[in-house]
């Protein structure tokens, strides 16, 4: 604790390194509580959106039956759930203070996510060029564009952090003070994922059976 | 320390405060700024009772009132209320549990700020246009429907001080799970902790629902969405759900830190440790579950049906239990006490009745029958105003008179205390407790002026007086907090010689890294523990060591500076807009602008390396004389 840039090798690296110092404690705790009210959040987000669903001005709009494919869906989904496995994998070679592997695993994350975000932005471009579905059509359009294009955001600023973080300890290696800031970006991507699942089922498998 | 303080500029001591990361200076910026605000709020809730004072008066416009009413509200809950406590929070939790302080002393000061600027914003709406006038509660077909941008900075406003509410919960959360001194154990912490501990889970939990509330507002406002446009298919009663998920829980985040301030100073000043510790604090979590199961009863005049309104109705009834549990152990840890009637005292003897009354009329509401027949009648604002004033309000003034030694080192005067208290009581039932009765007349809440001769004219008239007499009351406080000041006699660790907890055992007000060495805490009261064992210090846990502080920072300001500039930008786009591009072209650029600082700051705080710095053990020990006297 007394020295944060403390050179370890994989036989001194703490077993939990993210929690070993009271600084990474209180981060660990803080960051989980804080995934507390975001859970939240996105709860507020999809109550909403359950209540405006095909909620339209007039019967030329369309519905989420009409728009919504299940192909592209499940390419995003498999991309978003292979990344956060491949985020797993990086915690797992951060607590074997295996840095490149770590580093290499993280790069793999960015790459899937960021691949999610482009089938995102197709499928937004896609809703609204060809079915004429915007954020101000109707009740049902800002309800739609807002919950997933907060999941959307969510994506940006998790990629935005990991990224700035590989970028910031590029050369430095692993120690105790920035352990814990891999460790909570990641919880943070996990986070993410989670709603998506949620996404998929409630917006997109409940949308296609109407 | 303050001696210190004196010497250096004004610019340095500004300085100081501008980039502190210290809790218990932030807990001066929240006193000074929640003071002001509360001074607003306050200003505004006298133009309301001049305005209606007598039938048909003229004093204010129709218009004028509404957003005279609204900010009232808005301020006092948001802008007053909330940062008050957090004054408090931030000025003794952490040396009740025992911890050098907060678990993340950063976001501290990030969260003063936010709240800081988005109050501000709030308040220019004043100077720019017209304030918000769709009451504090701002249902959304009236506030999608109210012209000019009083809305929009209401919505911006409270957005931003949101943000650092949630980020000042987390932060208390951690806090006391993971920075409490050894032997501090759950069951040992003062009444106050645990009470910030459960307002802050609340917080963590009722603030995400307030801000997509006001997320789906400013997009049907400024980005043209439809949430609450019925004919493209929106929903206001989405808006009222979402402001109810928080806004009840927000009174109790309100009135459970009161709770825990009462609690201190009655088992303080009674000389006895509190009755039924445990059953207060199981009290006080069932009041924290019970508290967001309950937001319905607010709407139960909005058609929710008769099942909805039994289910809310009884759930609401049940939290009179608790209450009731914690009303009990407060009069029985008095009982048989050796009671000293001191100003704080006073305030919490005086609470006890109070309280009583506005949940009485609070198991009233709760019946969902008869609160067709009272639903936004003056018996709403009697209620509130009686939980409210009788609740919180006196807990801060309690916690002002009783703190302010440890947060300032100087004692307020008591006589003043007492003149303060005596006007302040007299003035506050003077001013609600006719209200029930206007209520129960018909005087619905919110109206401009009524007409003469329907029999509401008396008391109307005896509620002004009564808020004049508040007023009075708190200009004598003010008065107080100058002479105080300007004396400035020091006083010594514990000024009300029956401290009982771990704040009253170091120097008032503590060194910046409050206890040279962790106490070991051997049960509930733990200074009470060791003076009656003789001892007048706690005995420490650890040898004298190097201290780990945390560096002080100015990007909090600039981060929270960032989205304030960022918010006149979002709002005048609306006028960009209209005006097919031709006007307001700054305003995308400026909201970029903000938008860009906001994140940048952020950036800059992720890449650099802060490791703090450590005060050494020699330094420590230099130290030693210039300490508390005794």
């Amino acid at each position: 604790m007394d020295d944060m840039n403390q050179k370890f090798t994989s036989r001194t690296w703490p077993e939990s390194p993210e929690k070993t110092t009271l600084e990474g404690k209180n981060k660990f705790l803080g960051f989980w509580l804080f995934l507390g009210g975001e859970t939240v959040l996105f709860a507020s987000l999809f109550a909403t959106y359950l209540a405006l669903k095909d909620s339209v001005p007039s019967s030329d709009h369309y519905l989420a039956a009409d728009m919504f494919a299940l192909p592209l869906v499940f390419i995003m989904t498999m991309l978003l759930l292979t990344s956060s496995l491949t985020s797993v994998y990086a915690m797992y070679h951060m607590k074997n203070h295996n840095y490149q592997k770590m580093q290499t695993w993280l790069l793999l994350t960015v790459l899937l996510g960021a691949a999610f975000l482009g089938f995102e932005i197709y499928e937004f471009y896609h809703y609204v060029h060809d079915y004429n579905h915007t954020f101000t059509s109707s009740a049902f359009g800002s309800a739609f564009y807002t919950l997933v294009g907060f999941h959307g955001a969510h994506v940006v600023v998790g990629l935005g952090w990991f990224i700035l973080l590989l970028v910031r300890n590029a050369k430095r290696g692993l120690n105790l003070y920035n352990a814990p800031k891999f460790f909570v970006a990641s919880l943070y991507w996990h986070f993410i994922d989670v709603v998506w699942v949620f996404i998929f089922t409630v917006v997109y498998l409940m949308g296609m059976v109407g | 320390m303050s001696t210190v303080a004196q010497k250096r500029g004004f610019l340095a001591v500004l300085w100081d405060y501008l980039t502190t990361v210290d809790h218990k200076k932030i807990a001066i910026l929240y006193l000074i700024s929640g003071g002001f605000f509360f001074l607003v709020g306050g200003l505004e809730a006298m133009f309301i009772r001049i305005q209606l004072a007598v039938p048909d008066n003229d004093f204010v416009s129709a218009g004028l009132y509404n957003e005279l009413l609204t900010m009232h509200g808005t301020t006092m809950i948001f802008l007053a209320a909330m940062p008050l406590l957090f004054a408090f929070m931030n000025a003794v939790v952490p040396l009740q549990i025992g911890a050098r302080d907060v678990a993340f002393p950063f976001l501290n000061s990030l969260g003063f700020w936010l709240f800081f600027f988005g109050g501000v914003f709030l308040n220019l709406s004043w100077f720019m246009g017209g304030a918000p006038d769709a009451g504090w509660t701002s249902y959304a077909s009236l506030s999608i429907a109210s012209p000019g941008h009083g809305i929009d900075f209401y919505v911006l406003g409270l957005q931003i001080s949101g943000a650092g509410t949630l980020i000042a919960g987390i932060n208390f959360l951690v806090t006391i799970i993971n920075m409490r001194a050894p032997g501090m154990t759950y069951m040992r912490m003062p009444l106050f902790t645990w009470s910030t501990f459960v307002a802050s889970a609340l917080i963590l939990f009722a603030f995400p629902p307030l801000t997509v509330g006001l997320f789906l507002m400013l997009f049907d406002r400024m980005f043209g969405a439809n949430f609450f446009n019925v004919s493209m298919g929106g929903n206001t009663i989405i808006w009222e759900h979402l402001f109810w998920i928080f806004g009840h829980p927000e009174v109790y985040i309100l009135i459970l830190p009161a709770f825990g301030i009462f609690s201190d100073i009655i088992s303080t000043f009674s000389k006895k440790r509190l009755f039924g510790y445990a059953a207060m604090v199981f009290a006080t979590v069932l009041i924290g579950f019970l508290g967001f199961m309950v937001w319905a009863h607010h709407m139960f005049t909005t058609g929710l049906g008769p099942t909805a309104n039994a289910i809310f109705a009884v759930a609401t009834m049940a939290i009179a239990v608790p209450t009731g549990v914690k009303i009990f152990n407060w009069l029985l840890t008095m009982w048989g006490g050796s009671i000293r009637f001191t100003t704080p005292m006073l305030y919490a003897v005086a609470f006890i009745p109070s309280f009583v009354a506005g949940g009485v009329t609070g198991v009233m509401l709760a019946s969902a029958a008869a609160d067709y027949q009272y639903h936004d009648s003056y018996f709403v604002v009697a209620h509130f105003h009686y939980v409210i004033i009788g609740g919180v309000v006196l807990g801060l003034l309690a916690g002002t008179h009783f703190y302010w030694p440890k947060m300032f080192g100087t004692m307020l005067n008591e006589t003043l205390g007492k003149v303060t208290f005596w006007l302040f009581l007299i003035g506050f039932h003077g001013t609600f407790f006719v209200q029930h009765f206007l209520g129960l007349m018909g005087m619905p809440r919110r109206i401009w002026k009524y007409l003469p001769g329907q029999g509401l004219d008396l008391f109307n008239m005896i509620s002004t007086i009564g808020a004049f007499f508040m007023a009075i009351a708190v200009l004598v406080l003010l008065y107080n907090i100058v002479i105080t000041q300007v004396k400035n006699v020091r006083v010594g660790n514990d000024p009300w010689g029956d401290g009982r907890t771990l704040e009253w055992a170091i120097p008032s007000p503590p060194p910046y890294y409050n206890f040279k060495q962790l106490p070991l805490v051997r049960g509930l009261d733990p200074l009470w523990i060791e003076k009656m064992e003789g001892r007048t210090e706690m005995t420490p846990a650890e040898p004298l060591g190097d201290i780990h502080m945390p560096n002080n920072s100015f990007i909090p300001f600039v981060m929270s500076l960032g989205l304030f500039i960022a918010a006149f930008g979002a709002m005048y786009q609306i006028d960009w807009r209209e005006s097919g591009g031709e006007e307001f072209v700054w305003s995308l650029p400026v909201l970029i602008i903000g938008m860009l600082i906001t994140l940048g700051s952020m950036a800059v705080r992720s890449l650099k390396d802060d490791h703090g710095y450590h005060i050494h053990k020699e330094e420590l020990m230099d130290d030693t004389d210039k300490g508390g006297k005794e």
